[in-house]
C-alpha cells in the first residue's frame, strides 16, 4: 500500500516549471554515474574482442589531434617541411588504424549480435558513424592538395553527377571539400561517437549469446 | 612506389595485393583476439572483474 501511495504521489507531483530542473532530473534518471564511469565490468568483458572499440577511439583521438595541426599550419607545411610530412603521415596512418579497428569492432559486434536487449539504436548509430567516416575520409583524400587528390576528384565527379548530387556536392570544389573535411564531418563523427559510447555505458556491454555458466548471467 | 600494385584475379574476384594483405591481416588479428588469453581476466566471486 505504501508503495502504491508513493507511486500515486510521484504521479501527482507537478511537473517542474524550470527546464533546467527537468533536464537535470532526466539526466539523473537516465545517465547514472555508476553506469557512465564503472569501476567493474562483467566477467565476459575479459576478452581482446572488446578492445577493438577502445582502439578505434584511440585512433580517432590521434586523427583529430594531427588534423588540428594540419589545418592550423596548412598545405605548404604538410608537403614541404619534415615535421609537416611527419604529421601528414601520422594523420594518414591513424585514419588507417581507425578504419581497420572500426571494422574489427563491427565484426565482433555482428557475430555477438550486439543489437540485442534494447541496443538496436546503439548499433544503428554505429552504422551511421561508419558511413559518415567514409565520407570524411573521401573528402580528406580530396583535400591533400596534390595530383592524387586531383585524380580522385576528376574521376569521382562523374559518379557524383550520375547519382544526381554533383550540383551541391562538387568534388572539384576544393573549398567545399576541405570545409566539409575539417569542420562539419569531423564534428558529426565526434558527436555520434560520444553518443554511441554513452549509449553503450547506459545499457552496459551486451552478454555473449551463450556465456559460460549462463545460469548466473 | 609509383608503380601500379599487383592484382589477385580469381574468377570474379579482383583485388590488389596490398588490400588483400590488409584484409588477411585483419582476419588473423580477429582470430587471435578470440583465442588469446586476456590479462587479469580472473573473475571475482560476484562474477565481475576490475
Amino acid at each position: 500500500m505504501a508503495a502504491t501511495s508513493s507511486a500515486e504521489g510521484a504521479a501527482a507531483a507537478p511537473r517542474p516549471k524550470s527546464w533546467t530542473l527537468r533536464v537535470r532530473q532526466a539526466m539523473d534518471r537516465n545517465l547514472p554515474m555508476d553506469h557512465l564511469l564503472p569501476d567493474r565490468q562483467p566477467y565476459y568483458v575479459g576478452s581482446w574482442v572488446y578492445v577493438f572499440g577502445v582502439v578505434t577511439i584511440a585512433a580517432l583521438v590521434w586523427v583529430v589531434v594531427s588534423g588540428i595541426l594540419l589545418s592550423f599550419f596548412g598545405p605548404q607545411w604538410w608537403h614541404d617541411s619534415r615535421v609537416g610530412r611527419f604529421f601528414n603521415g601520422l594523420h594518414f596512418w591513424s585514419v588507417q588504424m581507425f578504419f581497420i579497428f572500426m571494422v574489427l569492432h563491427l565484426w565482433g559486434q555482428y557475430f555477438m549480435a550486439g543489437w540485442r536487449n534494447g541496443r538496436a539504436l546503439t548499433w544503428m548509430i554505429g552504422v551511421v558513424i561508419f558511413a559518415v567516416s567514409i565520407l570524411t575520409a573521401f573528402t580528406g583524400y580530396l583535400s591533400q592538395q596534390n595530383f592524387d587528390a586531383q585524380f580522385i576528384a576528376i574521376n569521382a565527379k562523374d559518379a557524383m553527377n550520375s547519382a544526381g548530387i554533383g550540383a551541391f556536392f562538387n568534388v572539384l570544389n576544393f573549398g567545399q571539400m576541405y570545409g566539409l573535411h575539417v569542420m562539419l564531418l569531423p564534428i558529426g563523427v565526434t558527436i555520434l561517437v560520444v553518443l554511441h559510447i554513452v549509449m553503450v555505458r547506459v545499457r552496459g556491454v551486451v552478454k555473449p549469446i551463450d556465456p559460460e555458466g549462463s545460469a548466473r548471467s | 612506389m609509383d608503380t601500379p600494385a599487383s592484382y589477385f584475379h580469381w574468377g570474379f574476384i579482383l583485388i590488389s595485393l596490398p588490400n588483400l594483405v590488409v584484409i588477411g591481416g585483419m582476419i588473423v588479428l580477429f582470430a587471435i583476439a578470440l583465442v588469446a588469453p586476456f590479462p587479469h581476466a580472473e573473475e571475482s566471486e560476484d562474477g565481475s572483474h576490475k
